[in-house]
């Protein structure tokens, strides 16, 4: 096998010794949490303690974000949109409400 | 279920291609052989949890690996470690 | 356009609203749910670490109970994943990631910080984890192995590292506070500062 793993039909967040970030410096400085993040990791735990949505489907939302937006949105903007996704397909939430309910804030 | 010490082939099988999926299996190890290091407990199948379907209970092993031999940076001697499903190994004779 | 493509603090509120109004989660609950995740911090883990470099039982329990290690060092791990503690000694190093997402032992340690998330941490731990962990100035001795855990799957692992040498006598207090949130992923070691 003298072609990469990643030569394979890898998702892209499937990202273990792929090549293109093998020289890309780690930034190891301390990121606060903002207000946001905050939210949206509370939000994702109490549907997770209610078992509305398991942790398993916030990483089947985040996988299905194409690869471009996942690299551009940051960590707990995956999540929001993945926890959204999630609400629609389960049927907690209708498409129709949450386009009304987006009018409204 | 696999003794300590079993050598493993992770099957070497790409259900990313067949349509939507969710697998914890990295791309680095399918088709790769290690050895098992220890069963760590029955765990109910994330491939299914992550559709809200009904999910087995599976078998889940910590397998040791070599690193890829077309990885040039590792440092002989070091290793990966990864947990791995029943379902996606194989019994090496 | 998408409804999921609409600006994220904008889908946020949308969402909050109608869990709210359907009453699947109340904004009391959330403000409840950010204090609690809030006091979860890596001077939890550095406890436990202090506790099993000076209890040699409490070190064999770690080892083999890492969730119940944690229950008996007041840290409540009802519902959450296992956690397993990997063992650093003369000649073994770990490093922990989680090349998928972001499997992080958050029970012992609170939020994963930003690093840990990175495609280019999660990428470089399998395949450059010396390289890597040389950004925090880490450099293992001769003759050190180096094992990476792929967090993969339902454990939640953190790595018990070494006691520096000249802490004898040090009390439980002295020794947790060398102990810093990378030290129990491993990419650096605690030190005497």
């Amino acid at each position: 096998m003298s072609e990469l793993p990643e030569d394979l039909p890898r998702a892209h967040h499937d990202m273990g010794g792929v090549s293109k970030f093998m020289c890309e410096a780690v930034d190891t400085s301390r990121h606060a949490l903002n207000d946001f993040d905050r939210t949206v990791d509370a939000l994702r735990g109490l549907l997770g303690a209610k078992s509305v949505m398991s942790v398993d489907e916030l990483r089947r939302g985040i996988e299905a974000i194409p690869e471009a937006e996942y690299h551009r949105l940051s960590y707990y903007q995956r999540w929001i949109r993945s926890i959204a996704d999630n609400l629609l397909a389960r049927g907690v939430l209708s498409e129709a409400e949450l386009r009304a309910a987006l009018e409204d804030v | 279920m696999f003794p300590s010490g079993q050598r493993v082939r992770v099957k070497f099988d790409w259900p990313e291609t067949r349509g939507a999926c969710h697998i914890r299996t990295p791309h680095y190890l399918r088709g790769r052989e290690g050895v098992v290091e220890r069963h760590l407990g029955r765990f109910a199948n994330p491939e299914d949890l992550a559709f809200a379907r009904p999910a087995a209970q599976r078998d889940l092993y910590h397998v040791r690996f070599e690193p890829p031999a077309v990885w040039t940076e590792e440092t002989p001697g070091d290793v990966i470690v990864v947990e791995l499903f029943e379902h996606w190994l194989e019994e090496v004779a | 356009m998408n409804i999921l493509q609409t600006d994220s603090q904008k889908l946020l509120d949308g969402v909050l609203a109608l869990l709210s109004h359907k009453g699947i989660v109340t904004p009391d609950e959330i403000t409840a749910r950010i204090a609690s995740t809030d006091a979860a911090s890596p001077a939890q883990g550095a406890r436990m670490v202090a506790r099993a470099w000076l209890d040699p039982e409490f070190r064999a329990l770690m080892l083999r109970d890492g969730t119940q290690a944690a229950e008996d060092s007041g840290i409540p791990m009802r519902g959450l994943p296992p956690l397993g503690v990997l063992e650093n000694t003369e000649t073994v190093h770990h490093l922990v990631v989680c090349t998928l997402c972001s499997c992080y032992p958050r029970a012992v340690l609170g939020y994963p910080p930003f690093w840990f998330k990175s495609a280019a941490y999660r990428a470089r731990a399998v395949r450059d984890p010396r390289g890597l962990i040389g950004e925090w100035g880490t450099v293992l001795p001769a003759g050190v192995h180096l094992r990476v855990v792929d967090s993969t799957a339902d454990y939640r692992w953190m790595v018990l590292p070494r006691r520096p040498a000249g802490t004898e006598g040090w009390t439980a207090d002295q020794l947790a506070a060398l102990v810093r949130e990378g030290d129990m992923i491993g990419v650096t070691i605690p030190t005497i500062p």
